[in-house]
């Protein structure tokens, strides 16, 4: 359903009126389409440690316009602040004070992007707190953006270099159009090897396999396009019924339509021949099939619930299991499965759906630990409120409020979410194993 | 994908041509879901669901093959319209072909020669046909007129040709689907034929109830998710009574026949009713299947066609295949035991059972056939194991299509083996087919 009111905030008088009386202006977002610069203006990168020269070396390497201070006068396209070497909490002030003037300066759509270690390895308790602040800086940073403007951090686990392949293709994804949605976010990255695809290629995913379910309409449909659209081959999966928009799908990416219920027990066993026969490897399984079945829980039968466990992770952990003991599943495989902020916060109404996206978010993290150093990864993307023929249905009050509660002050698109299952399905982002990646524009739900 | 270079034409060696894979859309009964759907419509959707199924997208198959028995004059092109409006190449050529209820299972005769040739690598062969959107005609008197009209230049002569208009010159011609030749339908037809073999009511029930079974059964395990693409939000043929009984087709009143001596025994139920439905089947060489990573179910062995004197009262309007039937084993030396499968098309349950009775008379086999004795028996355990027209419905060109899919897939799950189909037409045809598992 189309956000009216976002629309008419962006024309002349209407968007005065707002201003002047304080309501929510929502920006129209900056979203990828290939061709664009990375993003809209020069680069300002702050910080004193050793990540500050070496991500604005990068920056250089990728023909950005680097700024090493804030010049009068000077809009920018987006902030790099490292903290990766911060080690009391006094620390945090100077950056971040410097940082302070530099959003005024920042374009409609612009970036903050915050360059961090984890808490949780820092050996004394000044550096964890110091490494904890930025966390709450940053999160404070996007919810005070406007103009469609995000702040987001990258978190080096274990030690990773500030240019190790994995930081750096997170900066790319995050700096990116690509990340339009992705608000108040950390992604910890791990070292890795050296990608075959560099950070930026034109089509990153050329030469790989990817398999959807549920990709007959709205997000699954997207994601197709998208991976397509990356230079991947798509397989997109369906429940039979669905026959038919996804067919269209399929002739829309260059695909093939692939009709299974995934709840079947030869459902995984039907993909992987399919796969094996016209692709010989798989290297990209993305489990966005799922189903809603409200009630409040004291209202809830059997059928409802049982159908959304079985949909959502029952089928999600058996097509793993056959995958990960199937030779045609790649050493550098991809898993990405969809998880939801009602499985992170709960929702009224939602007690079987919560349970079964919160057991998405366990299954990951879990699959993610077997598969540690393997090559291979797995995460989760959490949407929000996104613009779908599910939240299309919405009681209209209800819906409006939602749209507004994010930083961002509206609902995000299906793309938002297939962008960031594009880029984790991705080389560069095989340092991310195990996250759960939010696509909420920093809704307050869950955050 | 790449089409490979073919073994060219005017080499003297046939190599084969296999069925990749088939699309059918649900068939609906008429007046139903695709009321409004013609068949250009209907041909896209089967030939869009057939390119998701194999990623053909932009692909310049090497000829498009299909046709439709009820086609209004606008369609001339019919085939190659769909084509342009479908997912495949633009530069893919195509034809229409129409031999009455044999026009699907002809297609992929053609198309299989064509590629044991070598004159191309890969092919789609099919049909469509909808008894809702059919043409109507003006009568024969306003179409004089009207011709005329256009001629005509002075005043004088338009108001000569308009004067000769009478109200009965406004009534169309509804379609039919009678013969031109008798003026009977095709059901009165049968009912002489059926009349003749003593074809029993209950045998024509129980042929009609184990279509159903069957087709419902094929359905429960999942037979058909790589054989049909929705359509219209059907997404099951609509003329499946999964719980039909024999009690239940029992009742039902006899519908042709009734003017004869006999007692009349065809039935709705026991009869194919008028449907709406396209089918579409790939077809290509081993080579071309091989370099596109496609499947290969079946080999499209050989066919034969026949057609009898229906006209003068000598044979059936529907027996035709069993004429071909004996051709078509003797030239491969093989009999009905050297077969796993048969689709006998179910155009009425006593079409069948009158074919049936013919292969396993020894008199009618002798006199009428030329052969020593009777053909032989047919296994009823493998006829029409996955249902057939009498519980899919019957669009009359596209069941060659449905069947040709159907039988390539059983012949491949079974992993051995073949199969005979025998399909009847309109105006006295048949063609009757064999392919085998590879």
């Amino acid at each position: 359903m189309a956000d009216t009111y976002l629309g008419l905030v962006n024309t002349p008088l209407p968007g005065k009126l707002a201003r002047t009386l304080g309501l929510p202006r929502p920006a129209v977002l900056r979203r990828y389409t290939p061709g664009d610069p990375l993003v809209p203006g020069p680069v300002l990168v702050l910080g004193s440690g050793p990540g500050a020269d070496t991500l604005a070396e990068a920056l250089l390497g990728w023909d950005q316009d680097v700024r090493r201070h804030l010049r009068p006068e000077e809009k920018l396209g987006a902030v790099v602040v490292a903290l990766d070497a911060v080690s009391r909490p006094e620390d945090l002030g100077a950056p971040l004070l410097e940082l302070g003037p530099a959003v005024r300066a920042l374009l409609p759509g612009g970036r903050v992007v915050s360059l961090g270690r984890p808490a949780e390895e820092a050996a004394d308790p000044a550096t964890a707190a110091a490494r904890q602040g930025v966390d709450g800086a940053v999160r404070s940073v996007a919810k005070e953006l406007r103009a469609g403007a995000t702040a987001n951090g990258i978190v080096l686990l274990d030690g990773a270099a500030a240019d190790s392949p994995g930081a750096l293709g997170a900066l790319r994804f995050l700096l990116s159009g690509r990340s339009a949605y992705v608000d108040g976010q950390f992604l910890r990255v791990s070292a890795m090897p050296e990608p075959e695809e560099p950070a930026g290629a034109g089509a990153p995913l050329a030469g790989r396999t990817a398999v959807v379910t549920g990709a007959a309409r709205g997000i699954g449909a997207k994601i197709a396009e998208v991976l397509h659209r990356d230079g991947a081959k798509v397989v997109v999966v369906d429940v039979p019924a669905a026959g038919e928009q996804l067919a269209a799908v399929a002739n829309r990416v260059g695909g093939t339509a692939l009709q299974v219920d995934i709840t079947a027990s030869d459902a995984a066993a039907r993909i992987l021949d399919h796969v094996k026969e016209r692709h010989g490897t798989l290297d990209i399984f993305v489990h966005n099939a799922g189903i809603t079945r409200d009630k409040l829980l004291a209202n809830m039968d059997p059928a409802r619930w049982n159908a959304v466990i079985a949909v959502n992770i029952s089928s999600q952990l058996r097509i793993n299991d056959e995958l990960l003991a199937s030779p045609v599943f790649s050493p550098e495989g991809r898993i990405i499965s969809l998880a939801s902020t009602s499985g992170i916060a709960g929702n009224r109404g939602q007690s079987n759906y919560a349970a079964s996206k919160a057991g998405v978010i366990g299954m990951v993290r879990a699959t993610a630990a077997a598969f540690a150093g393997s090559g291979r990864t797995i995460n989760a993307v959490a949407p929000g409120f996104i613009e779908t023929d599910m939240t299309a249905k919405m009681p209209m009050l209800t819906r409006e409020a939602a749209r507004r509660l994010s930083s961002l002050q509206q609902g995000g698109q299906p793309v938002d979410v297939a962008e960031t299952i594009a880029f984790l399905a991705s080389g560069p982002a095989g340092g991310i194993n195990g996250q759960v990646i939010r696509v909420c524009g920093q809704n307050l739900v869950g955050a | 994908m790449s089409n490979q270079p073919g073994a060219g034409a005017g080499t003297t060696t046939v190599r084969n041509a296999v069925v990749i894979g088939g699309n059918r859309i649900p068939f609906a009964r008429s007046g139903g879901a695709y009321a409004h759907s013609s068949n250009k419509d209907m041909l896209i959707a089967a030939l869009d669901g057939l390119v998701a199924r194999f990623g053909l997208q932009g692909e310049r198959v090497g000829e498009v093959a299909a046709g439709a028995v009820l086609k209004h004059s606008r369609d001339f092109n019919l085939t190659r319209e769909a084509v342009l409006g479908s997912a495949l190449s633009a530069h893919t050529p195509a034809y229409d072909l129409q031999q009455a209820c044999a026009t699907g299972l002809e297609t992929v005769v053609g198309l299989a020669n064509k590629i044991k040739l070598g004159q191309i690598d890969s092919g789609i062969a099919g049909g469509v046909d909808s008894a809702s959107d059919a043409p109507i005609v003006v009568s024969e008197g306003l179409r004089r007129v009207l011709l005329d009209l256009s001629r005509a230049r002075t005043p004088k002569q338009k108001l000569a040709a308009v004067s000769r208009l009478r109200p009965r010159d406004l009534a169309p011609n509804a379609p039919t689907t009678g013969e031109p030749r008798t003026g009977l339908s095709m059901g009165e037809h049968q009912a002489l034929t059926t009349a003749a073999w003593g074809i029993t009511r209950e045998a024509q029930d129980e042929l009609a109830y184990s279509s159903h079974a069957n087709l419902a059964a094929a359905y429960e395990r999942g037979f058909f998710e790589d054989l049909m693409t929705p359509y219209r939000g059907l997404t099951r043929d609509a003329n499946l009574r999964a719980d039909t009984s024999l009690e239940k087709l029992a009742k039902l009143k006899p519908v042709f026949g009734a003017g004869l001596d006999t007692p009349a025994t065809m039935t709705a139920g026991n009869s194919t009713p008028l449907t709406d439905g396209a089918a579409v089947v790939l077809l290509g060489s081993e080579d071309y299947a091989r370099a596109n990573n496609l499947p290969m179910l079946a080999n499209v062995v050989d066919a034969e066609a026949a057609a009898v004197d229906f006209v003068n009262g000598q044979e059936g309007l529907l027996m035709a295949p069993v004429y071909a039937m004996p051709r078509l084993l003797q030239r491969n030396g093989l009999h009905f035991d050297d077969f796993d499968f048969f689709e006998i098309h179910e155009a009425f349950a006593s079409t069948v059972l009158s074919s049936i009775a013919a292969w396993e008379s020894e008199e009618f086999c002798r006199t009428r056939l030329g052969l020593d004795g009777a053909l032989g028996k047919i296994n009823r355990s493998k006829l029409n194991v996955n249902g057939s027209s009498l519980a899919a419905g019957h669009p009359f060109a596209a069941t060659g299509g449905r069947i040709v899919a159907s039988l390539a897939k059983a012949l491949a799950e079974k992993g051995s083996g073949r199969g005979l189909i025998s399909v009847c037409a309109a105006g006295g045809q048949g063609v009757v087919a064999i392919l085998e598992a590879r």
